[in-house]
């Protein structure tokens, strides 16, 4: 018998700590996107993906609206909006 | 093959027909000439193993729980303080259900620091889910590595597995020991084939934070597996013998001469040799005095403690460690427990101490222990106590 | 690296932690072929809570301070396999798990030659009980063991020179880095993992909640600690300083207002020189200052 003891990573779906944000959310605006993939190196969740310019995009059921891809993205295409706005994309 | 051997040698040479993968020791008295010789093994290309020398028992412990975690055979050694400096790791390697095997030269713990035998340092990792086995001569413990380890990692335990031998009386002490042939051990004990392993392949993840939703089911799933094993030990022993032809019965306990037994003395070790003689030599002058040598104290055969000694009169149990502050020694708390609310008991069980940090148990000490057991129930009796030692200030 | 997440998301760390993102980046630059030893701590809790992981690697934690010994342990299994060539080795922990309470272990690995890559993920405090100060806590640093008050400024020791330490054990591979850097610090993962032998990387990460700034910020003040020469990026091989990142130094203060746990020592003039001592001295150390290089090469 051996109980709880290990965890195959495939069947992890991690927790939806999306749930987390109360103030703000990024939104990505895909406008002046020049695809240098800060954003998506920076965030602390790794739940931003994108290849091409212009695509890139979070996951809000794991994005815990930090902040750091809007501050971090040089050309100010993502920009934090009000959790409450209902403005997804 | 019989060869004429320290028992600390012995070990090292059975170890190395166990073919470890990853081996790992820090020194300490009376545990260095079993990793001194196993060195010598893989220095001299006798087994492939990676010996890996260490900085303290704490990392000794850690190394063969990560090597284990790799899917690899692995071996430590230990003794006194080093056994308790790695008992954090101890209960980690139970909780992970790790098959590591390691040897405990006994010895007591400080203070005062004492180098010499006793079994305290096993003895209180009782609760850390590790199987214990004791061995009362060093055929015993050559025999009960290579069962240590076939029991350990059968898929159906996954648990670490301690030898204990008594310090300097087993590890330093001369004996014609019966080899077995590799091609015996093989036999017996197959590649270890690990239920999970870190594997870049299978990546899985070990060693979680199990919140009060899953903790409680970790410790269930250990408790229900010592229980178990009560059951699949007796199995291996007869493994065993068809193998190599000793008979170890169930491997649980040792009766003797018990069956008709006015006076049962209960012990484990190397004192059991010691009690065996005053026993011939009562039953030689026709007085009914048995032995009940516990070989597996984790976990502990309550039931064959009670069919061996429910028509006892009366028992001594004989302890060579302390639960201080308790109202009995440890291994007398078991054999009463082992007796709680049954119908059939002996009218008395009570529980002597000796042998603590090295002080011999002779066989006046064992005499006195049966001159002891009347029909008045003793508890922590300590036998050989020197009285004048004892005085109201320190030093005296 | 295709579409596999080696680190995935749905850990519970808190918004903008600095060292989810580095050990995000260490593990991708690491690669799948990778097998990680993590001590407790942050990381530990946040990453693997029964019966989510974070981790698409094989990954082991046991105990507090021996994620070194654990590592030492898995590389000899693999040196025992034979699967040591194809398959890294990372052990990490955070600043206490490294710098105190496992320093022998550590130390131990490192003597021993294994060949393993260990990361301190370096957020300055035992963040995980609740920032309590450990041995990399910044001299005068407020927090809650070392609490600053009318009689104290808080932490009263610098930081322990952990990269020091390793370095005189005389290792081929010593480097600092910053979660202010993020390709930096994909980069000297990459580079550590292709020497043999043990290697010592500290990361600087800060921790919004223990140091008191805002979530966004984390990359703002990871990169005014490097600039105002309080956090020097070093790199070391076979004992040789090979690499630093060059500085126009700006005044600490400059980093010290952006955190809460520095906040009493803004209108202490007498302890923001000494702080600013510190800084110089890294600066002058290492040779940080931009102009410096210019003139003597």
């Amino acid at each position: 018998m051996f109980g709880p003891l290990i965890v195959k990573p495939q069947k992890s779906k991690g927790d939806n700590t999306g749930a987390w944000r109360i103030q703000s959310r990024p939104k990505f605006l895909q406008k002046d996107c020049i695809a240098c993939r800060m954003c998506l190196l920076v965030c602390p969740e790794h739940c931003i993906s994108g290849k091409e310019k212009n695509t890139y995009q979070t996951d809000y059921n794991y994005c815990k609206g930090c902040g750091l891809c809007a501050r971090i993205c040089p050309k100010k295409d993502i920009e934090m909006v009000e959790e409450s706005s209902g403005d997804k994309q | 093959m019989k060869q004429f051997l320290e028992g600390s040698y012995a070990v090292a040479e059975v170890i190395k027909l166990c073919r470890p993968g990853v081996i790992s020791a820090y020194p300490i008295t009376p545990q260095t000439h079993i990793v001194e010789g196993l060195a010598q093994i893989v220095a001299d290309g006798e087994l492939n193993s990676q010996f890996v020398n260490v900085e303290s028992e704490h990392s000794a412990a850690s190394v063969v729980l990560g090597g284990s975690a790799a899917g690899v055979r692995v071996y430590t050694a230990s003794s006194s303080q080093g056994l308790i400096l790695m008992s954090e790791v101890i209960f980690n390697i139970a909780g992970m259900r790790l098959p590591v095997v390691l040897t405990c030269a006994n010895r007591s713990l400080s203070a005062p620091i004492n180098i010499w035998n006793d079994q305290q340092d096993s003895v209180s990792l009782r609760d850390a889910g590790w199987v214990q086995l004791y061995a009362e001569n060093n055929q015993e413990v050559v025999d009960l590595h290579l069962i240590a380890y076939r029991l350990g990692e059968d898929k159906s335990v996954m648990l670490p597995v301690m030898v204990c031998m008594d310090g300097f009386i087993l590890t330093h002490g001369m004996e014609v020991v019966d080899m077995p042939e590799q091609d015996k051990v093989d036999k017996f004990l197959p590649p270890y084939k690990p239920l999970y392993k870190l594997d870049p392949d299978e990546p899985l993840s070990m060693g979680l934070l199990a919140d009060p939703g899953y903790y409680t089911e970790t410790r269930f799933a250990i408790q229900e597996t010592q229980k178990e094993v009560l059951k699949f030990l007796p199995k291996i022993s007869e493994e065993f013998r068809n193998v190599f032809g000793r008979d170890y019965r169930d491997c649980l306990v040792e009766e003797y001469l018990t069956e008709d037994a006015e006076r049962v003395i209960v012990a484990m070790g190397s004192v059991c040799g010691t009690i065996k003689k005053v026993v011939d030599d009562f039953r030689a002058k026709g007085k009914k005095v048995g032995l009940l040598k516990i070989i597996s104290f984790r976990p502990f055969p309550y039931a064959r403690v009670y069919e061996a000694l429910k028509n006892v009169p009366k028992v001594a149990v004989l302890d060579k460690s302390v639960s201080l502050g308790g109202m009995a020694a440890p291994l007398a708390l078991e054999v009463k427990a082992a007796f709680c609310g049954k119908k059939k008991a002996p009218k008395i069980i009570s529980s002597f101490v000796a042998g603590l940090g090295g002080r011999d148990i002779t066989l006046d000490s064992v005499r006195e222990v049966l001159k002891k057991l009347t029909a008045k129930e003793v508890n922590l009796e300590y036998i050989d106590l020197k009285q004048e030692l004892l005085k109201d200030e320190y030093g005296g | 690296m295709g579409d596999r997440l080696l680190y995935k998301p749905g850990h519970t760390a808190c918004a903008g932690c600095g060292q989810a993102i580095a050990a995000r980046l260490v593990i991708e630059a690491a690669g799948p072929n990778t097998i990680i030893a993590n001590n407790t701590g942050c990381l530990e809790v946040f990453t693997t809570r029964y019966p989510e992981s974070a981790w698409d690697v094989p990954w082991i934690h046991s105990l507090f301070e021996n994620c070194a010994a654990v590592a030492s342990g898995i590389e000899a299994a693999l040196k025992y396999l034979g699967k040591k060539d194809s398959i890294n080795v990372i052990a990490q922990a955070g600043d206490g798990g490294t710098a105190d309470i496992g320093l022998q272990a550590l130390s131990g690995m490192l003597e021993r030659g294994h060949d393993i890559l260990y990361v301190c993920y370096d957020n300055e405090a035992y963040m995980n009980t609740g920032i309590q100060r450990s041995g990399l806590t910044p001299y005068d640093t407020n927090t809650t063991t070392s609490p600053a008050g009318s009689k104290s400024a808080g932490n009263i020791r610098p930081k322990k020179p952990m990269p020091e330490i390793a370095l005189a054990h005389g290792i081929p591979y010593v480097a600092t880095s910053s979660a202010g850097y993020l390709q930096d610090i994909q980069r000297k993962v990459k580079k550590a993992l292709s020497i043999k032998g043990p290697k010592y990387m500290q990361i600087h990460v800060p921790c919004p909640l223990g140091w008191r700034h805002e979530s966004n910020l984390t990359m703002d003040v990871a990169r005014l600690a490097v600039e105002t020469g309080l956090y020097p990026l070093i790199e070391y091989e076979n004992g040789a300083l090979i690499g630093k990142r060059q500085i126009s130094p700006k005044p600490v203060e400059e980093y010290l207002k952006t955190q809460g746990r520095f906040k009493h020592l803004l209108n202490n003039p007498a302890e923001l020189k000494k702080v600013q001592e510190i800084a110089d001295n890294n600066i002058k150390k290492y040779g940080l200052k931009v102009e410096s290089q210019a003139s003597s090469s």
